[in-house]
């Protein structure tokens, strides 16, 4: 009766029926393999055989936070990648567009978007008091009463 | 049955469906039978899914009764919220914390003598292939990309090329305000929902440093409330958009927060509205993609009249715009793409040695294939940590770690797709 049941099929059709490894699994495995990181990057998963939970460590060679070691947590969802990792950094950090649970803006500082009002004032004002701040605070010091991680690599 | 009256059938009662079945026109399909054929079929013959009896699910269960397809089930997992009555019309006060299914099914049945609705109250993740095999073809009202991509997927592997009648044509309604769409969709035959994945507007998100420095809107304020002030004082309480106490502080942080930046128009619906995500339903945008969804599981079910293909989209924001076109498929896509392939291998063969032959194969030419069984890792290329800890796995053999007639999924950069491997053993 419905046409559709005769249509002609494709020629490899034979072949089609799918495996019932979800469209979300496929995704992460061929977006985690393909995942081309500079050597200041790095993955962890604390469990390897979960490829859903993971963190980045990214220790920068260059700009002012360079010394330090920052971790971020990322956390996948099966609606990936309708819906994005939900990403986090874990230490306390004295950062302009870092707030102090971890939400971020941008990696590279700015004071015009801040989430760290304190950090982008200083920023603003005096940009010696500002690396000497964030060279504190990469120490485990703390800043206006904040005590920060220490992110400091030995 | 057929041209006489079935049970609870009055004359003429199909009097005006009837015009359509009964003779063919100069450009129906050859394939169709008018007359009692094609009556029998769509009445004692044609079982219909119907997928959410919500806003879109309403409409469709009464547009498929009305139309004379008599055997019909409903999948729902919700009850049904006061909120819900200016537009879910099978719904009444008395309802109200009802199953949605149960409810629905028991109104259809009553208005419209003859029609069976079978409801189930729950997720369609509870139903197995079995279930889904028994229909003809499946609709959808759904408000979710995640039940949508499920219903998708197991439809596209349902299909057995030995078994025409495993082809389920889903028919995808849905609606977002005064926009909608309504698709057909021919499991493996044509683009299927993953493929248009990347058409989809990403959850709105505002930007964290307009929520944090710069609120403009009443959402902003309870954005800042829900997603900034919220984990900050509630260290390990998680928020639960459904309980409204939770709701209620949301609110009144964010109203703290509106009056300090002279914002208006923060409210508790709103909180509400914008914690949980609900986009406001706009029944007449329902009406007309319940229609079109009926129309084209009409047309398809008896081949009274050629089917969408593939794509409507209805914009009703501005005046009355609407476009169809065919979305065409993508190779790449995770659910219906890609390349399939039945490898028969020796037992003893080791991981190693099937990668070498993937490698070997000149059909796909892989570099670097990375593969995995649907509930683990076999071999993966990268990240280092993950290469790592999956090496000891070349060693093994592949017999080991999937079963006689088990799927390995290869993803290699080399490959724009997906490969899935059927695994036999000599």
């Amino acid at each position: 009766m419905i046409k559709i049941w005769s249509m002609k099929k494709n020629e490899d059709a034979a072949a089609k029926k799918k495996p019932k490894t979800s469209a979300a699994q496929i995704r992460v495995q061929k977006d985690l393999t393909e995942l081309e990181l500079p050597s200041t990057m790095k993955t962890f998963f604390p469990d390897p055989a979960d490829l859903l939970n993971f963190k980045l460590t990214i220790e920068p060679d260059e700009g002012m936070y360079k010394g330090g070691s920052f971790t971020f947590s990322f956390a996948i969802n099966s609606n990936y990648p309708h819906e994005p990792p939900k990403v986090k950094c874990i230490p306390k950090i004295y950062h302009p567009n870092v707030d102090l649970e971890g939400n971020y803006l941008f990696l590279e500082p700015n004071a015009d978007d801040p989430l760290n009002k304190e950090a982008a004032e200083e920023m603003r004002k005096s940009r010696e008091q500002f690396l000497y701040n964030v060279k504190t605070s990469m120490r485990g010091g703390s800043i206006k009463g904040v005590q920060y991680d220490k992110v400091a690599v030995a | 049955m057929n041209g006489h009256l079935a049970a609870g059938d009055w004359d003429d009662r199909y009097h005006h469906i009837d015009q359509i079945l009964n003779n063919p026109g100069p450009r129906t399909d050859p394939s169709f039978m008018a007359g009692d054929e094609v009556k029998d079929f769509l009445r004692n013959k044609c079982k219909v899914l119907v997928i959410g009896a919500g806003g879109l699910g309403c409409e469709i269960l009464a547009n498929l009764a009305l139309s004379g397809f008599k055997d019909i089930h409903v999948i729902d997992m919700d009850t049904i919220d006061i909120s819900n009555l200016n537009r879910q019309f099978l719904f009444r006060p008395k309802d109200v914390g009802k199953p949605k299914a149960l409810v629905a099914a028991e109104f259809i049945m009553n208005r419209v003598p003859g029609v069976k609705v079978t409801p189930y109250y729950g997720k369609i993740q509870d139903k197995d292939d079995a279930y889904y095999m028994q229909f003809t073809l499946v609709v959808c009202g759904l408000d979710s990309v995640e039940a949508r991509r499920w219903i998708n997927a197991t439809l596209v592997n349902l299909v057995d090329p030995d078994l025409p009648e495993s082809l389920k044509p889903l028919i995808d309604g849905g609606t977002e305000g005064f926009k909608g769409q309504a698709r057909v969709i021919l499991p493996t035959v044509s683009s299927c929902y993953e493929c248009s994945l990347e058409m989809l507007n990403k959850p709105t998100a505002f930007p964290i440093c307009t929520i944090a420095n710069t609120p403009r809107l009443p959402e902003h304020c309870i954005e800042w409330a829900s997603v900034l002030e919220w984990p900050r004082v509630h260290t390990d309480k998680k928020l639960d958009t459904d309980d409204p106490e939770h709701i209620g502080w949301l609110f009144s942080v964010a109203s703290a927060r509106a009056k300090e930046f002279n914002i208006e128009g923060v409210t508790w619906s709103l909180t509400q509205g914008v914690v949980k995500n609900i986009i406001p339903a706009i029944a007449s945008t329902n009406a007309i993609i319940a229609a079109s969804c009926c129309n084209e599981a009409f047309k398809i079910a008896t081949s009274s009249a050629a089917f969408l293909n593939n794509y409507f989209m209805l914009i009703g924001t501005e005046g009355v715009y609407s476009y169809t076109f065919e979305h065409e498929k993508r190779k790449d896509c995770p659910v219906c793409g890609g390349e399939s392939l039945d490898l028969k291998i020796n037992k003893e063969w080791t991981v190693d040695r099937l990668i070498e032959l993937l490698v070997e194969k000149q059909d796909i030419q892989i570099k670097k294939p990375s593969l995995s069984t649907p509930t683990k890792q076999i071999y993966f290329q990268a990240p280092p940590q993950l290469e790592e800890a999956t090496r000891p796995n070349l060693e093994k053999k592949v017999s080991e770690l999937v079963d006689e007639g088990g799927e390995v999924t290869v993803t290699a950069s080399s490959l724009p797709f997906n490969l899935s491997l059927r695994i036999s053993y000599i």
